[in-house]
């Protein structure tokens, strides 16, 4: 008997069911300062990603397409397995790979990470978003991008801790992981913990998660992974998006995956209209033409937070890594 | 809600000029200002459900195929989705990154539609009717298997072989269909007669 | 498989070599996790890559490419060394105390009987030593000199630690940690399963990794257990099926086998086939050949087959070879000895060895006819894509027809896994424009055919003209209709032969199992292993109560299980002499006194006492073999071989090429390339993202993995200047490609007998038609040489030579 939670307990249905999850479970609204409280708590959630059991086969990033009716380009090989190469509109999740040999036992160890939306408990996205009702967080951890709203701007790529955010050059709106939210909505699971072959995913309520994570951190530890822990970084408030990793104490190994990860102290600031304002001031350049010709005529960033800008850029080690080309 | 101010609504005005640099000043402050907050609709409702087996590798995964129309009620059918069966013992839901993308193997646009045909030397394929390239490849077949049959060996011992047509099974097909290819290839006596069990 | 795939989560140890599970079968491999999380399972995995399945392992091992006999034998080795046996298991279940006859021997790499010019063995000295009864002579203490399990010692002794690692270039240390896992398996409450696939079959030696691997289960008493077992992950969704349904040149259904030249009649063809049991009171169940060789002439050709004319035996061809296997087709074909050649499903263009050959074989075609969903490249094999596929299309004589044929989604029937459950299913879709089912297509020619023979006669009409076809619509037979047939079903009245009076069955009630049928033309089954999927009690394979008691992983009423629902082979030894279960927590079946009683369907007479009869029925002996007769051609025991194209020579014996009795056609030998001029071990596989040359047709999985590439070590790397993600060119003696290089720590260099050998890795996705990037495969560079006893080919050791290089012309999509 399998006692791992799983998303895969039932099938979807296929009768019509109303949305069990809508405006009034929004409890941050981006550019939003006086929302209404919700109506109900809904019980947190969240997605538990067992590195150490991941075989790297893709099933996450193929479940993801085709549930989320989205279309990635045929790329090319560039010597490396990522496919595409990075986080795209298209693409929301993406495995990660490193060939990482321990120094330790000088053996070769294999870690593949599948990187996505992390669902923050405190959103840098939505908190650097200047568009009204862009992005939402239901009171259940989920963080969702409402795309009617989106300005395009760009924002929440630079808000965001784990660089994930990616603007569609197409519709010019910013993409990512809804955690499926429309299967969230109606009792299912993500699309990529249903079809996670070793259900290296899971999916259930957060505070499962981390018992179930406990369960496998313990067997990690009994196999030799003294330093095997949970990912689930105070930085950012905790995540819905957690991960158990054999090297909890080197997040880093894990494709970059951040020691520590923080809201930009920028961000965390931003108060009205310094907000918008010290997010041109950094430099940022995902912005679309028009927008940027707003900005540009700002003259009300403060000498601190220029001077703070100047820094993030400057020492980029400090900052997100910036954007790729394809999406300025 | 104002359903109206839509994202290029906002452009536009912004490109206008509008000289406040506060969003609120154009009127994005109030929550009513922009779409509320909802999740895409639920795209399995009020399809087809049948249980089907991937068509891939042989750990068979259970898979429920969503089409909108009922193929076994003599509806036109087309596949919505297809997503692992949490009621299979086997894959319990689950599926690889070639189970979970099946649909765009069933709706590939290298899917074959229509029998093609290539005269000898030609460089290209022409459409050819069901008809006429069955009747075609019957008399290839049957004036190959009448001059190359082997009746009897050199010792007269009766041997009915034809190996000079072969022909490869599909394994990915059914027992049933395998049988039926069984039952006509070897009573045509074709010896030169695989599948993929030998690569 | 003898285990099933749920199975799998009751074992201590999943050794996954020749094989690469998480990659090609990821939702079975799912069953390695559980019981790793849940049992505290371990998993090695030995393969000369670091693979995915490598990245979830406890420990992982490099072996070169086709050393794998010496590896397992290595182990073998070290258990019978450390006393590390299933003793009880060993001596009762095995041919161990079984007494070989003088004569038989092995030295300087060969067993007795060895002609250089026949390239074969005389096997006549590898048998049991027999008494005046026919019985084979046996010496239960082992204390014999020839008894099989001394010969075994002997024979296995000289795969030290060091032997092995001068062979396969495994570290002797990461060998020992990896035998003495293995060997605690050798507790009757550990349990080790064996995950395997085309990494061992696809060797000129392919059967002797396997029996390797298989000797070593059965000192370990592994097999039979739950959580144990031999399991081929195989290939296709049916590819157990078309096996089992005899879709091979040299097979029947269920295991029947095509007769021979040698056997002129129906009655020498019987002779050899009476299988008596080689030890008092076995089973030997293949004494019931007739009845199903019979029942099966009856679903053929029907009223047709009487006993007068032998059940219409010569309306079976006679071979006059051991099977035109594919790699024979092809040699026929370039010898313009092939006229038409039919593909279902197939695209031998890039999955056959030599495609050179390959293409030149299908150019000298009258006729090719292919039907599939979708295009596939030999259907094109005409046609020019630059250097991708660079042919004179106006030399090319060959009549084509692609015919488009519906897939899964579109149709019904039952398809059997690799655990051998034959699953059901149900159409969804409505076929995309012409499309047409494979039944209906061989129907319509197998009905025009049939029309022209009653038209015109020809040659030997009569089994075209007497092929039962009594479908509802005979132009498209139904799969429930056909399933029927499958099952078998009584033609006239089954009486009890005790009491005459009473009628077991009547006429034209389909059989319960294949117990009942009989070798007088009273009953019908087109395959009798399967027979029991749709009896009276209606189509078993669409049963869907996944209930599994007590959480054992055997789904009882789950679908349909051949042979009789039974879902673990040789199940009867999961327990020991009396019938008490190795393991109590792992019981599978147990003696209660009178019969037997558990979680399966027993693999023997259900009331067969304990003592009595052994648990492998199939077998004349009773017990399983680590002595194999001269059932395989190549030895009755493995033996380490080299590839035919192998970096260094056989130690055992430098002259030896490859496998001394692997086939060779003489047009072959001149492309066999030395270590002089290719001096790289390649090998071909699978990747995750892709399944064979169907998923570059799809979008998502072209995405995932757009295009072909090479893998190789950052040393061989530095050596030849490549750097990660620039063009290579790569080629054999046989062929070249062009690919994208993978620099990676995965593969590093080995040494073996002294000298540092590379690796380089070649996926075989990609081709000239789909939604991924045009590419090439392995295919243009492998060798035309097959495995000794049943030619499937050596894809998986070959030697190359690799360099910088630049990208290939003709890559736009037409």
């Amino acid at each position: 008997m399998i006692d791992s939670p799983r998303t895969a307990v039932s099938n979807p249905p296929t009768q019509p069911l109303a949305s069990n999850l809508g405006p009034g479970d929004v409890v941050r609204r981006s550019a939003t300062a006086d929302l209404p409280p919700p109506g109900r708590q809904l019980t947190e959630v969240a997605k538990l990603i067992d590195v150490s059991k991941c075989i790297g086969c893709k099933a996450c990033q193929s479940a993801c397409i085709e549930w989320n009716d989205t279309h990635p380009g045929v790329g090319e090989n560039v010597g490396i397995y990522e496919n595409p190469h990075d986080l795209t509109e298209n693409m929301f999740t993406l495995m990660r790979f490193t060939e990482w040999v321990n120094p330790e036992t000088d053996s070769l160890e294999w870690l593949i990470r599948k990187d996505g939306c992390m669902h923050c408990a405190d959103p840098g996205c939505l908190k650097a978003c200047p568009a009204p009702g862009a992005i939402v967080q239901y009171s259940n951890g989920i963080v969702d991008f409402i795309h009617e709203n989106c300005i395009g701007c760009g924002y929440c790529v630079k808000g965001c801790p784990f660089n994930i955010p990616r603007i569609s050059k197409a519709d010019h709106r910013s993409y990512k992981c809804t955690l499926c939210s429309d299967r969230v909505a109606v009792g299912q699971g993500p699309a990529c913990a249903k079809a996670c072959p070793t259900q290296a995913i899971v999916f259930g309520t957060k505070e499962d998660m981390k018992k179930h994570a406990a369960g496998r951190i313990a067997d990690l530890k009994s196999r030799g992974y003294a330093n095997a822990g949970l990912y689930d970084p105070p930085g950012v408030g905790g995540t819905h998006v957690m991960y158990v990793l054999h090297h909890a104490d080197k997040p880093h190994i894990y494709a970059n995956l951040p020691d520590d990860p923080k809201i930009s102290p920028l961000v965390q600031s931003w108060k009205g209209v310094t907000k918008y304002v010290g997010i041109a001031a950094m430099g940022f350049m995902a912005v679309g033409s028009m927008i940027h010709g707003v900005f540009a005529r700002a003259n009300r960033v403060s000498h601190e937070d220029e001077a703070h800008a100047e820094q993030l850029v400057e020492n980029p080690a400090k900052a997100p890594p910036p954007p790729p080309e394809e999406r300025v | 809600m104002n359903m109206e101010l839509s994202r290029r609504g906002f452009l536009k005005a912004a490109g206008a000029g509008v000289a406040a640099t506060s969003l609120g000043a154009m009127g994005f402050g109030e929550a009513e200002a922009a779409i509320q907050a909802h999740v895409r609709g639920f795209k399995l409702a009020s399809t087809t459900e049948t249980r089907n087996t991937c068509t891939y590798c042989s750990v068979a995964c259970g898979i429920i195929i969503y089409s909108k129309g009922d193929v076994r009620k003599g509806e036109k059918a087309e596949v919505v989705h297809i997503e692992g069966d949490a009621d299979h013992p086997t894959n319990l839901g689950t599926l690889c990154p070639k189970g979970a993308a099946l649909k765009d193997f069933v709706q590939a646009p290298t899917r074959l539609r229509q029998p093609m045909h290539r005269k000898p030397g030609s460089d290209r394929f022409e459409p050819i009717s069901w008809d006429a390239a069955l009747d075609r490849i019957a008399r290839l077949m049957k004036d190959d298997r009448d001059a190359n049959f082997v009746a009897t060996n050199a010792a007269g011992v009766p041997v009915n072989r034809w190996a000079t047509t072969g022909m490869l099974a599909a394994s990915a097909t059914t027992n049933e269909t395998a049988w039926a290819t069984f039952k006509v290839a070897k009573a045509l006596g074709i010896v030169g007669f695989d599948n993929q069990a030998r690569v | 498989m003898t285990n099933a795939w749920t199975d799998i989560k009751n074992t201590d140890l999943v050794v996954v070599m020749g094989g690469n599970a998480a990659e090609a079968h990821p939702c079975g491999f799912k069953w390695v996790t559980e019981a790793k999380a849940h049992r505290g399972a371990k998993l090695i995995v030995v393969d000369p890559r670091f693979t995915r399945t490598a990245s979830v392992s406890d420990v992982y091992a490099p072996i070169r490419q086709g050393s794998d006999i010496a590896f397992l034998l290595g182990v073998i080795n070290y258990c019978i060394q450390n006393d590390k046996v299933q003793w009880e298991y060993t001596k009762a279940y095995t041919n161990a105390s079984f007494i070989v006859k003088e004569g038989f021997g092995y030295s300087d790499g060969l067993f007795s009987g060895y002609s250089e010019e026949k390239r074969d063995y005389d096997r006549s000295s590898w048998d049991y030593e027999f008494d005046e009864n026919g019985f084979a002579r046996v010496d239960p203490t082992l204390e014999h000199p020839r008894c099989v399990w001394n010969l075994l010692k002997a024979h296995v002794a000289a795969y030290t630690p060091e032997m092995v690692e001068r062979i396969c270039g495994t570290p002797k240390a990461k060998f020992l940690q990896i035998a003495q896992m293995i060997a605690e398996c050798s507790s009757p409450t550990k349990t080790m399963t064996s995950m395997y696939a085309l990494g061992w079959t696809q060797h000129s030696h392919g059967a002797q990794n396997i029996r390797g691997m298989a000797m070593l289960q059965l000192i370990l008493g592994n097999i039979g257990v739950r959580g144990g077992g031999m399991n081929a992950l195989r290939g296709h969704s049916n590819i157990q099926g078309l096996t089992d349904m005899g879709l091979m040149s040299h097979l029947l259904t269920g295991y029947l086998n095509m007769p021979t030249e040698r056997e002129p009649d129906y009655a020498t063809y019987m002779r050899s086939r009476q299988f008596k049991p080689l030890r008092p009171g076995q089973t030997s169940y293949w004494q019931n050949y007739a009845k199903f060789m019979v029942s099966f002439q009856k679903a053929m050709w029907g009223d047709a087959a009487t006993a007068e004319n032998d059940w219409c035996y010569h309306h079976i061809p006679k071979l006059d070879v051991p099977a035109y296997d594919i790699l024979r087709m092809f040699e026929l074909m370039n010898q313009g000895k092939v006229n038409g050649y039919i593909c279902q499903g197939f695209n031998p263009v890039l999955a056959f060895p030599n495609r050179g050959k390959v293409v030149a074989g299908l150019s000298k075609l009258k006729f090719l006819i292919t039907m599939d969903p979708l295009e596939t490249e030999t259907a094109r094999f005409w046609e020019n894509h630059g250097d991708f596929n660079d042919v004179d299309t106006k030399s090319i004589q060959t009549e084509v027809f692609q015919l488009p044929s519906i897939c899964f989604a579109e149709d019904e029937g039952s398809l059997t896994n690799s655990g051998r459950w034959l699953q059901w299913f149900w159409p969804a879709a409505t076929p995309p424009g012409q499309a047409r089912a494979d039944t209906w297509i061989m129907a319509q020619i197998f009905l025009r055919m049939r029309e022209l023979y009653r038209k015109e006669g020809g040659a030997f009409p009569d089994p075209v003209l007497k092929l039962s076809w009594n479908y509802h619509n005979p132009g498209e037979p139904e799969p429930e209709e056909l399933a029927r047939e499958i099952n078998g079903r009584a033609l006239t009245d089954l009486r009890d032969p005790n009491d005459p009076s009473r009628i077991i069955l009547a006429a034209g009630k389909q059989v319960v199992n294949f117990s009942q049928l009989r070798d007088d033309g009273s009953t019908m089954c087109g395959c009798w292993i399967y027979s029991g999927c749709f009896n009276e009690a209606g189509n078993n394979m669409a049963r869907r109560d996944n209930y599994d008691p007590d959480n054992t992983g055997t789904h009882p009423n789950w679908t349909y299980s051949w042979p009789l629902n039974r879902r673990t082979l040789y199940n009867r030894a999961s327990a020991d002499l009396d019938g008490k279960p190795w393991d109590p927590s792992r019981k599978l079946l147990e003696w209660d006194g009178t019969k037997w009683t558990g979680y399966d369907v027993p693999d023997i007479a259900p009331t067969a006492k304990p003592r009595d009869v052994m648990p492998f029925i199939m077998n004349q002996e009773g017990s399983a073999r680590l002595f194999a007769r001269g059932m395989l051609r190549d030895g009755p025991f493995p033996a380490h071989m080299e590839p035919f194209e192998s970096p260094i020579a056989n130690p055992f014996n430098p002259k030896l090429r490859g496998n001394p009795v692997a086939r060779i056609f003489a047009s072959d030998v001149a492309q066999f390339g030395t270590s002089e001029e290719f001096p790289y071990a390649a090998t071909s596989y699978r990747l995750t993202e892709h399944f064979h040359y169907w998923t570059k047709h799809n979008r998502v999985n072209a995405a995932l993995q757009p295009e072909f590439f090479v893998e190789l070590s950052e040393e061989l790397a530095k050596e030849k200047g490549i750097a990660p993600g620039s063009w290579v060119r790569v080629w054999s003696k046989r062929g070249s490609v062009r690919a994208k290089a993978v620099v990676t720590k995965r593969i590093r260099p080995l040494i073996c007998d002294g000298k540092t050998v590379h690796v380089i890795g070649i996926p075989l996705h990609w081709g000239f038609i789909g939604a991924a990037k045009k590419g090439f495969g392995p295919n243009s560079l492998t060798p035309f040489v097959g495995e000794a006893n049943i030619e499937t080919p050596g894809y998986k050791a070959f030697l190359v030579n690799i360099e910088p290089s630049t990208a290939p012309k003709g890559g736009v999509v037409a």
